[in-house]
């Protein structure tokens, strides 16, 4: 084979922003955010064991405005890097390679994790008062 | 013609020799996170808002606790596998290694004081 004729990997520098490589991108930084959730988490367990009052701080800062920013935050990226690693298990067993079907598989990534986002803070709201 | 086997020549591929190992492996902790991480995320839902003697029944219940102690080993195992090929990709030189140690270490660590934890809470130890 000709050198020429080598696929070449695309030049970052001039690759326009789409949907796929954006994704992409947002799969790894939602990992990323994902792993200082674990981190918290743990967190959160331990001072279930340490006895109420370290609990009950955990809890508060969670329950705080920045706390849950953060617990929004950690629900989205929950939400979109399980649909986009549903999505890429079918890729692994080479379903949904087709560059019109990956970018419609792509927005409606986008859209259930909104959409299951939206429902978990509107349940957790809703059963403010109970 | 070789007279390897198919088998021979695919074990222990990469520079590593450690093969599909890695791939293998976030894989299948991402297909148990997908039922896990659900449950999980869905249960805290139901905790009031995180009242303790709630949140402490919840987890001490058998079938939470084995629940949350699966979630905890894959969630950690799949974090740590998929940071480490962050690390490698934008992390250089002898900080990459520095930071690789560093991450694996902190995995292990955060994942056994979880499971400390669980236990504590389920025999009912601690306060």
């Amino acid at each position: 084979m000709a050198r020429a004729d080598r696929p070449l990997s695309p030049h970052v520098g001039i690759y326009r922003w789409q949907v796929a490589n954006t994704l992409s991108i947002l799969h790894r930084a939602t990992g990323v955010f994902l792993s200082i959730g674990a981190l918290v988490l743990a967190g959160w367990l331990i001072s279930v064991a340490s006895g109420y009052q370290a609990y009950a701080r955990v809890n508060e800062w969670l329950m705080g405005p920045f706390g849950a920013l953060l617990l929004l935050g950690w629900t989205f990226c929950f939400f979109y890097h399980l649909c986009n690693g549903v999505r890429h298990l079918g890729w692994d067993i080479g379903l949904g390679f087709e560059k019109e079907r990956a970018r419609r598989t792509g927005w409606l990534t986008v859209a259930v994790s909104v959409v299951l986002t939206l429902g978990f803070w509107v349940v957790a709201f809703g059963s403010q008062g109970s | 013609m070789s007279l390897q086997s198919p088998l021979r020549r695919v074990m222990g591929l990469g520079s590593a020799k450690e093969g599909a190992g890695h791939w293998w492996a976030q894989r299948l902790t991402a297909i148990a996170l997908v039922p896990l991480g659900l449950w999980f995320v869905f249960s805290v839902l139901g905790l009031d808002h995180g009242q303790y003697e709630l949140v402490r029944a919840w987890i001490a219940d058998p079938a939470h606790a084995i629940l949350l102690l699966l979630l905890i080993l894959a969630l950690l195992y799949h974090s740590c596998l998929g940071l480490q090929v962050v690390i490698e990709d934008y992390v250089h030189g002898a900080t990459k290694v520095a930071t690789l140690i560093s991450v694996q270490f902190a995995h292990v660590l955060v994942a056994v004081s979880s499971i400390y934890a669980i236990i504590v809470v389920s025999v009912g130890a601690g306060t």
